[in-house]
């Protein structure tokens, strides 16, 4: 970005950096569309449904006339609700789940904002996404949104934890906070991949790099409030948790957002355990190819990987049951903090004993 | 010119949000705008080249920090209107606090003398080739390890301190047992009967 504005001068740098902005956003939202009809398509199937399947071919475009649905009818504010909280709460949610996606390397180079401590933020936008959701359960002024606001601030705090640890893992290995080098570090072939490791051979990494990359997995579940961990909605017990409220685009916004983060929890994963834009096999041939054809072809694994992850997401959902709550708890400080905890003390080990160190 | 816009947004809503935490009439919206201020003050962070820092306040204070204020200023049950009654007897003795107050920093920063080579030293906070997160970690991890040790311990000493001055053994609560359950087979959970007709199982 900084390059941008030292190469036009401040006026067209910003421009510049506004339209990549503009350009990211509308790409990531129009994918947004047919990933969430992937999401309903992948669980009808398992429930041998057909689907949406009206709108459009394949009802391919479901998502869309969903949209034009909600934004058309009414936005209802509960009485004694209050008032601007009640409406910011989605925003903040939606502004969250997007500025997030700015430090998220795509292809090389490819990056709305290189920055160095990129991992980092990435953990900090993610951990204040709880703001939305605490705002508008306490905001609707009603009780079933309040107590799902509760529930789901205290299981997001909860596995922020050994979500922050799995990170440093990570972090040890590739000695740096930023993405691009994180990734760059996987480089060569699937083996490179953290979650195998290989990159450290002779140190069996890949013993406590697999289970590692199981767990983020497991707490990415949790931290989007996804099923099994849906109390925060749980539908059965909260009607719809801290959402009860909310109709027409307010609500629209909080979907959005949800499936924003749920979307970045993938692209997470894959740049932390599977090698990010790298392909499974070693690419040096592409060094020869044209430059946008070589973009092309990391930019295909990063987006293949992503949906994979994407399409195990909606699998869980429709295979698990919920759990209860104070499992759900017990899992994430008495089994997942614990086990985090001695992957940082092996993997920093690993990287100052081992034979890099 | 943009880091000096920046810094004039930042520092502007730093201060407002500040000022609104003092007069705002609901509690969640204080913490709210603390929330903001927070914010703001990372930025202001950022700007200085301090980025780690700037992540580190938002991922501990916004993240954590402020997340337990707000839980538990939702939770009062209190009746505003009438919190704000004695707002106006009290204003001449908190005023007169502030006035004090005020007036001691004034006299401090009056008298505020900086070493020649403060100005030096601020300067070269940070080696050449060296990001922030390497530069702190030295600093930390190598020269003052023993002190930052020191620092961990007398925080895990405030922390079994406070978990031994509050936990409980409550009788006759009913707790999940793991082990038990998973260890249970079917021999003892099962008991095949031979039921006649017409008589049932009985007691």
């Amino acid at each position: 970005m900084s390059d941008l504005v030292s190469q036009f001068g401040p006026l067209w740098g910003t421009l510049a950096v506004l339209g990549q902005i503009l350009g990211f956003v509308i790409v990531l939202l129009i994918s947004l569309a047919f990933l969430l009809l992937m999401d309903r398509k992948v669980w009808a199937a398992v429930q041998m449904r057909k689907g949406p399947n009206v709108v459009g071919a394949f009802g391919l475009l479901q998502s869309f006339a969903d949209f034009f649905k909600f934004v058309f009818k009414e936005i209802v504010v509960p009485a004694g609700a209050d008032r601007s909280l009640y409406l910011l709460a989605p925003l903040i949610t939606l502004i969250l789940a997007f500025v997030t996606w700015a430090v998220v390397p795509v292809a090389p180079g490819w990056v709305i904002a290189d920055i160095n401590v990129g991992i980092l933020y990435l953990f900090a936008m993610s951990s204040l996404g709880v703001y939305g959701i605490i705002i508008g359960g306490w905001a609707s002024n009603s009780k079933y949104p309040f107590l799902g606001a509760l529930r789901s601030a205290a299981q997001m705090v909860s596995y922020e934890v050994s979500i922050g640890f799995i990170i440093v893992t990570v972090l040890l290995f590739a000695g740096s906070m930023s993405l691009s080098d994180i990734v760059a570090l996987q480089d060569g072939g699937f083996w490179n991949w953290n979650v195998l490791s290989f990159h450290a051979w002779p140190v069996p990494m890949f013993l406590v790099m697999i289970p590692m990359a199981v767990i983020f997995f497991i707490s990415a579940l949790a931290e989007t409030n996804r099923p099994p961990f849906d109390l925060p909605e749980a539908e059965s017990e909260l009607v719809a948790g801290y959402q009860v409220e909310y109709s027409s685009t307010p609500y629209l916004l909080f979907m959005v957002g949800e499936y924003l983060n749920i979307v970045l929890m993938c692209a997470m994963t894959t740049i932390l355990f599977f090698g990010g834009w790298n392909s499974p096999i070693p690419d040096a041939f592409v060094d020869g190819w044209p430059y946008l054809a070589a973009q092309a072809w990391h930019f295909f694994w990063f987006a293949a990987k992503v949906v994979f992850f994407f399409f195990m997401f909606a699998m869980v959902k429709a295979l698990v049951p919920r759990y209860r709550y104070d499992q759900l708890m017990r899992l994430g400080w008495k089994i997942f903090l614990p086990t985090s905890l001695v992957a940082v003390a092996l993997v920093g080990a690993a990287v100052v004993y081992g034979p890099q160190g | 010119m943009l880091a000096s816009l920046a810094f004039w947004a930042f520092s502007g809503v730093a201060i407002a949000s500040a000022f609104m935490v003092v007069i705002a009439r609901n509690p969640v919206r204080s913490v709210l705008f603390l929330i903001l201020a927070f914010f703001s003050a990372a930025g202001l962070f950022v700007l200085l080249g301090a980025e780690f820092l700037a992540m580190l306040l938002i991922v501990v204070y916004v993240g954590a920090v402020a997340v337990l204020f707000l839980f538990v200023v939702m939770m009062l049950d209190i009746d505003f209107a009438e919190l704000k009654q004695g707002f106006l007897s009290y204003l001449p003795l908190g005023g007169a606090f502030a006035l004090v107050l005020a007036a001691l920093l004034a006299m401090t920063v009056a008298t505020w003398q900086a070493s020649d080579q403060a100005e030096s030293l601020r300067a070269a906070a940070m080696p050449d080739g060296m990001s922030n997160i390497e530069a702190l970690g030295t600093v930390i991890y190598d020269q003052y390890v023993y002190f930052f040790q020191a620092a961990g311990l007398v925080l895990l000493v405030a922390m079994i301190g406070a978990i031994v001055l509050t936990l409980r053994h409550k009788e006759g609560v009913k707790r999940q047992s793991v082990t038990a359950q998973v260890g249970r087979d079917r021999n003892e959970a099962i008991e095949m009967l031979d039921i006649k007709p017409g008589q049932g199982i009985g007691e």
